[in-house]
């Protein structure tokens, strides 16, 4: 049990808190448009993190938004603080955000043009079994 | 980088990919949909709204000052804790933005030396002095009420990053105005002296409040590019004549008046006018000759510089954990 | 999309992103009030006549409520002040549970005396306060406050855990409710106690010197008196002296891990129940009471 778990707690809030998740930065680069940063910067700058939230049980996790965190526990912790100040979650994921990997925006014709067209994959394509029941 | 993958960042691209990328930007901004950060888009449009969204964020940043300065002496408990979480929402708004602005490509640190160092600008309105607890409420009916007239449009601003944090934003920011309305109905009802600071307050807010949709349409060089590319819905002085008509109604529930006996419903045009705004005043106090430009940035420097070693303590730490993390890894490896 | 006439309709108009399908974030921005205690809802009780503390009990009640109140205050100079944006929510956060906590106390307190939450916060003098000076000490740097943060939240954990069992229903709900926010408190310091003594050689250096300084004012917390004693033995409240045991393996147990010791300092001799306060309280009491006192009477 990490020291400051939490031995023989009541029900609480805090067990939400990953107590476990990794204290490890994600590098941090600096930002292209950044220039020479001053030196200071490059040790004192947190990572950026990509924060999702669970809104309530049986959803999906949904994006809310970004923050900096030296770590992933901090980050956590972070998220907590910002993106659920008003009730909006009950669970929390957070993302290095260089660690997610993206579809090319210019590549979108080809990538997302197979669907197109092939109505069959949907049951509205299929119209003669309209008005049979439970069908 | 792999931290591009969410970024927005220029491109050296073939002026045949640049004629794609402007007929794909054209297009969207014409279907009225919008720009993500990784689509092709005009380096004025990248400029222009990274310029705007920074200003924002500092602005939320900088706009925490005046009222944090009265969260020690609010007057009872339960306004305390109104205006510590009032205060406290401003920086997430700041937050937000800032995040929003980073998609273009620029980190937050940047934005915050920048910031620092004179070198970016803010509402001019946050270098006001907030001078009595009517302040309080002033700033919340008015400062924030412009503030949601102004951005409630730009939850359909064209840059997806810069919609969503304004919708968030937006929600939340439905509590901050009617704060600052009840403070003002508070004193307002409450002893002549409550009643004078109150009227004190929304008279010395007032123009400044106005003055923050920016200058007249026709002194406004680059409103009318904002509103080709979506980013800005309504012009400058068609919102501010929208916020005019809300204040005149507010403030007779209010029992204040406004300091403008100018101000008229405009049968033809069917807009709200007000008197004249001293704009020498606005662009002064935008150059940095306000009464508080010198304070606010000196205090925004010290947090900033005497957090240094906290944030580089973290960092520092960090690192030493991913140290041992992989040579635990390693370790276990070779075994 | 929206015309500038329909957006008109409802005040500042619609908030939506304007795109097909409406507000793609819907979910992930679903705010709501929740539900918890809350001063109100005890100031109503009071009202009603459905609660009425015992002298004792709401003497009790004062002490808690100006811990709360004193460390609120304190912690609230921090919002536009920290190390980081992401830091001045978290530390809003905790001023902001203290000050619920406060409140809560305070309005209960109140009862006994015909008094509210602001005639007790606003017009005692520094003498009437019944605060531990641990809670008055300066924020100093970042440090000297997560050290402070440290030593109470853990305190006020196990306080308000054993509290929550109190015999007075009052008392019971307002620990049931703070216990919770405190415990996250908890997490807050030591995530912060782990990283400044860990970080850097400056870090660790401020670290150590931030605990040097809020030491002193560790025994008082957990001092017995008629009071505590007579209410203890009722079951309605918690005796200081029984705390410590665990408050000192807990604590011990992430200065270990944090490689931190126990700082080797004299005890102040305290007073703080007895309005026996250092130097820091009458400023603190005179910049948080002075436009409240300038109006005395007056509605805000």
């Amino acid at each position: 049990m990490s020291p400051h778990g939490n031995p023989d707690a009541p029900a609480s809030s805090a067990t939400e808190i990953n107590r476990e998740a990794p204290n490890a930065s994600p590098k941090v680069e600096a930002a292209p448009e950044a220039g020479p940063a001053v030196d200071h910067h490059d040790r004192s700058t947190w990572g950026l993190w990509e924060v999702f939230v669970r809104s309530s049980r049986g959803l999906s996790h949904v994006h809310a938004g970004s923050l900096h965190a030296p770590d992933a526990a901090m980050a956590l912790r972070n998220a907590r603080d910002l993106y659920t100040r008003r009730n909006e979650g009950v669970s929390i994921w957070v993302v290095p955000a260089d660690a997610i990997a993206a579809s090319d925006p210019d590549s979108k014709g080809s990538f997302f043009e197979s669907p197109q067209g092939k109505d069959y994959r949907h049951a509205t394509y299929y119209t003669k079994s309209e008005g049979v029941k439970h069908l | 980088m792999a931290a591009q993958n969410l970024q927005s960042v220029p491109a050296e691209l073939t002026p045949e990919e640049d004629a794609a990328g402007q007929a794909h930007f054209d297009r969207i901004i014409a279907e009225d949909s919008r720009i993500e950060p990784r689509d092709w888009m005009p380096a004025a449009y990248r400029k222009t709204l990274l310029r705007q969204v920074s200003q924002h964020a500092h602005s939320e940043i900088i706009g925490m000052q005046p009222e944090a300065n009265w969260i020690s002496r609010a007057p009872s408990l339960k306004r305390k804790a109104i205006l510590m979480a009032k205060v406290q929402d401003e920086a997430g708004h700041g937050l937000y933005l800032y995040s929003a602005a980073e998609t273009l490509g620029q980190s937050r640190d940047k934005m915050m030396d920048d910031l620092i160092a004179g070198k970016a600008r803010y509402s001019s309105i946050f270098n006001y002095p907030a001078l009595t607890w009517a302040d309080m409420g002033a700033i919340g009916w008015l400062v924030d009420g412009a503030a949601i007239c102004n951005q409630v449009p730009l939850c359909r601003a064209s840059y997806g990053p810069y919609g969503r944090a304004m919708v968030r934003i937006c929600k939340e920011e439905s509590f901050h105005q009617r704060q600052g309305f009840e403070i003002l109905l508070e004193l307002s009802n409450g002893t002549p002296e409550q009643k004078q600071m109150a009227q004190d307050a929304v008279n010395r807010w007032y123009a400044p409040a106005l003055m923050m949709f920016g200058p007249p349409d026709d002194d406004s060089p680059n409103s009318k590019q904002s509103m080709a590319w979506n980013i800005k819905r309504f012009s400058n002085d068609e919102l501010r004549s929208r916020f005019v008509g809300m204040m005149v109604e507010q403030v007779r529930v209010l029992g204040l008046t406004l300091p403008d006996d100018q101000i008229r419903f405009n049968e033809d045009t069917r807009k709200w006018e007000h008197g004249p705004l001293d704009w020498d005043e606005f662009h002064e106090v935008l150059a940095g000759r306000g009464p508080c430009n010198a304070q606010r940035l000196e205090r925004r420097r010290a947090a900033h510089d005497d957090g240094a070693w906290v944030r580089e303590a973290a960092a520092a730490y960090a690192d030493k954990q991913r140290a041992k993390q992989s040579a635990k890894q390693q370790k276990e490896y070779a075994a | 999309m929206s015309t500038p006439e329909a957006t008109e309709t409802t005040g500042h108009g619609d908030i939506s992103t304007g795109v097909a399908g409406g507000d793609s974030n819907a979910s992930a921005t679903r705010i709501t009030p929740g539900n918890a205690l809350r001063p109100e809802d005890i100031a109503l009780e009071v009202k009603t006549g459905l609660v009425k503390p015992t002298e004792d009990i709401a003497e009790y009640a004062l002490r808690l409520g100006d811990d709360a109140l004193i460390l609120a205050q304190r912690l609230g100079h921090w919002i536009s002040r920290a190390p980081e944006l992401e830091e001045d929510i978290a530390l809003g956060n905790i001023a902001l549970d203290q000050l619920g906590h406060a409140r809560s106390f305070l309005t209960y307190a109140g009862a006994a005396w015909d008094k509210s939450e602001d005639d007790l916060a606003y017009f005692r003098r520094e003498h009437e306060f019944r605060s531990v000076q641990l809670f008055e000490q300066p924020n100093g740097d970042f440090a000297a406050t997560i050290a402070r943060q440290f030593v109470v939240s853990y305190y006020q954990y196990e306080l308000y855990r054993r509290l929550t069992e109190s015999t007075d229903a009052t008392l019971a709900a307002i620990a049931a409710k703070a216990v919770k926010e405190v415990d996250y408190h908890r997490d807050h310091s030591a995530q912060w106690i782990l990283r400044l003594a860990g970080g850097t050689e400056e870090s660790r250096t401020r670290m150590i010197h931030g605990l040097r300084l809020m030491w002193p004012y560790v025994n008082e917390l957990f001092q017995d008196d008629d009071l505590t004693q007579r209410l203890a033995q009722a079951g309605a409240a918690v005796a200081p002296s029984s705390l410590r045991e665990d408050f000192d393996r807990l604590i011990a147990d992430v200065l270990n891990e944090a490689e931190l010791e126990v700082p080797d300092v004299p005890a102040a001799p305290g007073g703080g129940r007895y309005g026996k306060h250092s130097e820091y309280l009458g400023y603190i009491l005179a910049e948080m009471q002075v436009l409240a006192r300038e109006h005395p009477g007056a509605s805000w």
